[in-house]
């Protein structure tokens, strides 16, 4: 398997603060690779060092066999991208946008002519064409600039938290699509704090807090490798006190959230049964998931 | 990636040249309306008004003197406000310079573009301001025809040095500094409304330092049929301008967009 996107020992700091710190990655073609983390732990930043848009203080980064930033725009021929934030062309059409966008690849407009029925089609966009941008909805808005990071027929595909914003309907579709993109060989590489988006999407993760990888793997390889299978979820006013007694009893790992503890056990089993005779507790049984390890490497405490 | 470097420049910037036209075909009939509206109110206005109380300045009827003015600061105005108000939007409002960047398109081409597009609309700004003069007989001479070319300069220089101030800019209020304090000062000591020569000196050697200055200097002899005198002067102060302008808020865009 080749590798289309690489980072060696990549740094960036902005003023004192070190925003990317000694960061390592490897992606190879053909996978969905998701970049987790809180906010501020250095994706946003890490993309654009991968895209060649600002360049690391120290370390390199290669893009499709490219170094970059050095050489960038002939990287960026063959990259789309789909941003943050929503940058469409607010005054253009549907169509319009497509077309502007193609002529920055150096494409000519027949080209690009030929090729909007086809990606309106996969944006399910195709009775939209001729709509301006501010009349779409935000799942429309998104599926378009996934379309538009599409028209240069891209081998690689940079998407910052893709389904941000979006409900759960408009989220399932660009799902579908991302999927669907894999299966055509492309590469993508996304960021998201979404966790059943990455573990939905991804071949393998990498989770990353201040500026530093803490773990990677595949989400399965994430959860087996940082976590107890089984979680315990223990609701109820009483349940502060409950952990302090009896929670150490049952639960190799156990955390207090509000009303909430989180017990992290190998074997659920005699803890349910004590469970079911704590008439003023509830609780909710279930496998360990990406969240769960997210949360344990990252903390529970809020960021910014 | 050194933020000094000179810039690079390519046809790449046309893309984005053609995006700007594109916008612009939407709305053309409220934008010739706005190039037109406002510079011939004040020419008329103050020609016929303050032109009945003058014999003739500088040689030539009040109105005639004013022309020229009118469609340099005009010029001056539609470049400024593409440069600073329409620039700001599509780097920070719209981020339509963050997709463009995501492309083989770089900052250079961008900025490039945006010199170029103000240039422009000074350009159709100031031929739409000369149509009227010409309707109104206010210009006989062929030469009047090197106005076209001198709003297209008039254009760059203007958007070159706005753009210094959209680079630095936090916010949209930040240009009213720019207007109030660059903008009018030098509609009312350039030349446009009276010559230079009736300041007292000092005010006439800041004045000289000014490009309206040069431009105005450059305008009324065409408008009249004249070489204008110091030509080469005149438009490598332009130019220099222009030049410096651009070089200098490239490396504050560059700055900027680093983060």
């Amino acid at each position: 398997m080749s590798v289309v996107i690489q980072a060696i020992g990549l740094q960036k700091s902005y003023g004192s603060h070190r925003v990317v710190d000694g960061l390592d990655l490897a992606i190879n073609k053909g996978e969905c690779f998701g970049l987790l983390g809180p906010n501020g732990a250095g994706k946003t930043t890490t993309l654009r060092i991968l895209l060649g848009l600002i360049a690391p203080d120290a370390g390199a980064a290669n893009l499709l066999d490219l170094p970059v930033p050095q050489a960038a725009r002939e990287a960026r021929i063959r990259v789309g991208v789909v941003p943050q934030m929503d940058n469409l062309d607010p005054d253009f059409t549907v169509a319009e946008n497509l077309l502007v966008y193609g002529r920055y690849f150096g494409m000519k407009d027949d080209e690009i002519e030929a090729r909007i029925p086809s990606l309106l089609e996969f944006a399910s966009l195709t009775n939209k064409r001729d709509a301006k941008v501010p009349t779409l909805s935000g799942g429309m808005k998104r599926r378009l600039t996934l379309a538009r990071a599409l028209v240069n027929d891209p081998d690689v595909i940079f998407l910052d938290e893709p389904t941000t914003g979006l409900d759960p309907q408009a989220r399932h579709l660009i799902w579908q699509r991302l999927h669907e993109l894999t299966q055509q060989g492309k590469t993508l590489l996304l960021t998201t704090h979404f966790m059943d988006e990455a573990e939905r999407l991804c071949h393998r993760l990498a989770v990353m807090d201040n500026g530093k990888l803490i773990s990677q793997g595949s989400p399965r390889e994430l959860i087996e490798q940082n976590i107890e299978p089984q979680v315990v979820e223990v609701f109820g006013e009483t349940s502060g006190s409950w952990a302090s007694e009896h929670a150490a009893k049952y639960a190799q790992r156990f955390e207090v959230s509000g009303e909430s503890v989180f017990c992290y056990v190998q074997d659920a089993q005699p803890l349910v049964v004590h469970l079911q005779a704590q008439s003023e507790l509830r609780y909710l049984h279930r496998p360990a998931n990406l969240e769960d390890v997210f949360l344990k490497l990252t903390g529970r405490e809020m960021r910014e | 990636m050194n933020i000094f470097a000179l810039p690079k420049l390519s046809l790449r910037f046309l893309p984005i040249w053609r995006r700007h036209w594109l916008v612009w075909k939407k709305i053309a009939a409220p934008s010739i309306l706005g190039h037109l509206a406002d510079p011939v109110i004040y020419m008329l206005g103050l020609g016929y008004g303050l032109g009945s109380l003058l014999p003739e300045m500088g040689g030539m009827s009040y109105m005639a003197f004013l022309a020229a003015g009118t469609v340099c600061y005009s010029t001056m105005n539609s470049a400024s406000f593409e440069a600073l108000y329409s620039g700001f939007a599509r780097m920070h409002e719209q981020r339509t310079w963050d997709a463009i960047l995501n492309t083989p398109v770089g900052l250079d081409d961008v900025v490039l573009s945006e010199i170029l597009w103000a240039a422009t609309k000074s350009l159709m700004s100031g031929a739409a301001v000369l149509v009227v003069i010409w309707v109104l007989g206010l210009s006989h001479s062929v030469m009047s025809l090197w106005m076209i070319p001198l709003a297209l300069l008039i254009g760059l220089t203007f958007a070159a040095i706005g753009l210094i101030m959209t680079a630095l800019a936090p916010a949209y209020d930040f240009f009213m500094y720019y207007f109030t304090l660059v903008i009018t000062p030098m509609m009312l000591l350039c030349g446009v409304f009276f010559p230079v020569t009736q300041l007292p000196e000092s005010m006439q050697a800041v004045a000289s330092l000014l490009p309206l200055t040069h431009a105005v200097n450059l305008a009324r002899p065409l408008m009249s049929g004249i070489v204008p005198p110091a030509a080469i002067l005149h438009i490598s102060v332009l130019l220099i301008y222009t030049l410096l302008g651009f070089y200098i808020s490239l490396v504050l865009f560059r700055r900027r967009l680093s983060r």
